[in-house]
């Protein structure tokens, strides 16, 4: 509940902040929109352009098909053993790839599935003669699974927990198990979710940058993403990064689209260690199966993490440290990530407050705009990709990478857009509560205007912000989308300089960064989560 | 002929400690028992028990004639009818009610017009083709009720099936129940916390107290009873104790 003035206050901020979000994407389009009509395509171009674009679908189809495929199953047998020692660790772990910087994944990956990895020397001793490649398209199939079949199982799992136990009961008294239980019961029950969950990660591996660039190995493996950077950053030539830029933002939209058809689970939900018991299960050799099919995911996603603290200890680090590159790229690093999470906590705040009271009065058609534009917001950043925004003000600045405080803000707005999305995920929430809970009292106490926000409303928000503030903090310090365009001597960030040490083949020094780099993020990302849990258990 | 027990619990122990579980008691067939006690006694572990939720960690458990101890639920002979979520919400009724004569679903012509029959028994003829969410939850313990009908099953155990239901509604329920536990010629395990349901529908009276059994006695009088501490405690705080269900 707000008071008149607060209303006002409240849909200016909420508009203030659209407007920003809206310039922020949309004079980059409008650059290339106005490039794009001088750069129609030959038919040599167009070919190419058909070339890349079916790759990325090929790939990001791949890699959702086996994400799913993998999915499913992992989450039926960790739903059929609703008790083990571990489980609950287990499922914390699934949730560390989707916070873990995709440039020391890669790393991590190489180590495991590279021609020196565990994986090829465990193939040759079984007597495989050509070794598994991780450059092309089974290393980036082998990346976005390992980032999306955790995700995924982490999706679809609630869905079976959350069914009631007489379910499992019922299922246990007339006799239905293994396929028909899948087909009667689990499947309805986990259909919504599998079905989001391939949209989301159908989304994330079309729009993924950083896993093909180092991956990807050239021109037959390349998606539209990494071909706009190569285009901008190494042919110049903006007409092809821009009709790359258009079909980029066409398919991120048509399978935005397409998602609004699924309700995507956005809630991971709780993820009860031990709750429902399971009648229905039988002993035996089941017990077996699931815990090989248990065991395998664990090993599959927990190898590449322990290869980056292994090969990362070993490396030098005193010498890494005592670098005043390293220094530089941290401090530099930690700026931009500050000031985007400030950025982006704060538009996030404007917006759900706006939205808010935009929401309190219906039938108002522009506050139903309002409303209605606050809540895309989010989801409009994830429509036109990091990179696509970065090539854009690329053009704008005329591609002169010599500038200092241009990149800069451009990194800073792209990394604090990239973060909207979940920043307002976080926030909204603890808004909404803190209203239904304090609103009429702050009212009737005539507690309102700054005074109230000050004593009432940041202080019960505190927690879902600071949450909010460095998670976005934690995912720009992860970023190599943006700096890639702009990155040059004079603006190094930690992704950047670990990509320029893997491209220079200075292996033990980009492992030793990784580890650094990774463990400050995931540092970032449990505080992040410690300060979520507090939120949410002064909510209940 | 002897009279083999249709339910014999023999020295059934389950957990340790405090929340500890031992049951011990014979039922003959056709008969029908209520199982009563306060919160957190212990009723559905012994329901659960009998129907092969839980495993015991000593005695044996017969059925028919039969040791059950360690058969899977569906090989135990039982239906069972629960308080809530009886029907998977996602299947339309005559599926619900058909998984009760094939888990797989595989039903021939015959199969199906024998779950239309059930559902014209419990009163509920034409409602196949509906979503458990469209019934009141009366009706949708009838669907339960003819489930277990066409399942045909020799125990039949209810846990709270009544409750929630109102007084009027819960009465004509057990009333069909038990009708269709005559025509099944099943014996009844059932689970309540009314007093009143268990002297209308029972013969005789299991009632529990901290895991055990306190009292095994028939139902005639057996509320007028004072000699039992622990039933005077359950029954002093107001005859029909509502909520606190046993999960």
């Amino acid at each position: 509940m707000l008071t008149r003035a607060e209303h006002r206050t409240a849909r200016t901020g909420g508009w203030s902040a659209l407007l920003c979000v809206g310039l922020g994407l949309a004079a980059p389009v409008a650059v290339l929109i106005s490039q794009g009509i001088e750069a129609a395509p030959s038919t040599e171009q167009g070919t190419y352009l058909f070339r890349i674009t079916r790759f990325t679908l090929l790939q990001a189809g791949l890699s959702t098909f086996l994400s799913l495929l993998l999915a499913v199953p992992l989450a039926r047998s960790l739903a059929r053993r609703p008790v083990f020692p571990g489980r609950r660790w287990l499922i914390s772990l699934f949730a560390v790839p989707l916070g873990l910087p995709p440039l020391v994944a890669a790393l991590g990956l190489i180590e495991i599935w590279g021609r020196n990895g565990i994986a090829n020397k465990g193939l040759s001793v079984l007597g495989f003669e050509t070794p598994f490649s991780i450059y092309g398209l089974s290393g980036i199939l082998i990346a976005h699974v390992f980032f999306n079949l955790p995700l995924a199982v982490r999706l679809i799992l609630p869905a079976l927990e959350r069914l009631p136990p007489e379910y499992w009961k019922t299922a246990a008294n007339l006799g239905m198990n293994g396929f028909s239980l899948f087909r009667l019961v689990e499947w309805p029950a986990i259909r919504r979710s599998a079905a989001g969950a391939a949209g989301l990660v159908f989304m994330l591996c079309a729009t993924s940058f950083t896993l093909v660039l180092v991956l990807g190995g050239g021109p037959a493996a390349t998606t539209l993403e990494v071909a706009i950077y190569q285009a901008l950053r190494f042919d110049f030539n903006p007409g092809r990064a821009v009709l790359l830029s258009f079909i980029q933002v066409g398919l991120t939209l048509i399978v935005m689209l397409f998602l609004r058809l699924f309700s995507v689970p956005t809630e991971e939900g709780q993820t009860s260690g031990g709750g429902t018991s399971r009648p229905d299960v039988r002993g035996g050799l089941h017990v077996l199966l699931d815990a090989v099919l248990i065991g395998l995911g664990l090993v599959f996603v927990a190898a590449p993490m322990i290869a980056v603290l292994v090969s990362g200890l070993s490396a030098d680090l005193p010498r890494l440290l005592g670098d005043t590159l390293f220094w530089r790229a941290a401090v530099t690093s930690l700026s931009i990530g500050i000031a985007a999470a400030t950025l982006s906590v704060l538009i996030a705040s404007l917006l759900v407050r706006g939205r808010y009271s935009a929401g309190n009065r219906p039938g108002s058609p522009i506050l139903a705009v309002l409303a209605g534009l606050s809540g895309a917001a989010g989801s409009l950043t994830l429509l036109v990709p990091p990179v696509v925004l970065g090539a854009g003000w690329f053009l704008m600045f005329g591609g002169t990478t010599g500038q200092l405080l241009a990149p800069l803000a451009v990194i800073v707005l792209v990394n604090a857009l990239m973060a909207l999305p979940f920043v307002m995920r976080v926030i909204e929430p603890a808004h909404r509560n803190t209203m239904e809970r304090n609103g009429r009292l702050a009212v009737s106490l005539g507690l309102v205007g700054l005074n109230r926000l000050r004593q009432i409303d940041i202080r019960a928000m505190l927690p879902a912000l600071a949450t909010g503030f460095v998670f976005a903090v934690a995912l720009s310090l992860g970023d190599l989308g943006a700096i890639a365009l702009f990155g040059s001597d004079r603006i190094i960030t930690l992704p950047w300089l670990l990509y320029q040490k893997l491209g220079s083949y200075r292996t033990a020094d980009a492992a030793g960064l990784a580890l650094l780099l990774g463990g400050i993020t995931m540092g970032l990302m449990v505080l992040a989560d410690r300060l979520g849990n507090r939120q949410r258990s002064e909510e209940r | 002929m002897t009279q083999e027990p249709a339910i014999a619990f023999e020295d059934v122990a389950f957990g340790i400690g405090d929340l500890s579980a031992a049951f011990s008691f014979e039922r003959a067939a056709g008969s029908v028992t209520a199982i009563l006690g306060p919160s957190g006694a212990g009723k559905s572990t012994l329901l659960n028990l009998a129907a092969g939720f839980l495993t015991p960690s000593a005695g044996r458990i017969g059925l028919n004639g039969k040791d059950v101890t360690r058969l899977a639920p569906s090989e135990r002979g039982v239906s069972m009818v629960f308080q809530d979520n009886n029907l998977f919400a996602h299947l339309d009724i005559r599926t619900n009610i058909g998984l009760g004569l094939d888990p797989a679903l595989r039903l021939d012509r015959t199969a199906w017009s024998q779950v239309d029959h059930a559902l014209d028994r419990v009163g509920l003829g034409g409602f196949g083709k509906r979503m458990p969410a469209t019934l009141s939850g009366g009706e949708q313990q009838r669907v339960a009720l003819a489930r277990a009908f066409v399942r045909r099953r020799p125990v039949l155990l209810l846990d709270e099936p009544f409750d929630g239901l109102g007084p009027g509604l819960a009465a004509d329920m057990l009333d069909l129940m038990l009708e269709i536990r005559a025509e099944v010629g099943a014996t009844v395990l059932m689970v309540t916390h009314d007093p009143d349901e268990a002297s209308a529908a029972a013969d005789q009276i299991l009632f529990i107290a901290r895991g055990r059994i306190a009292a095994d006695a028939p139902a005639a009088g057996f509320f007028d009873r004072a000699d039992l501490p622990d039933l005077l405690a359950y029954l002093g705080n107001g005859a029909k104790r509502r909520g606190g269900a046993t999960i």
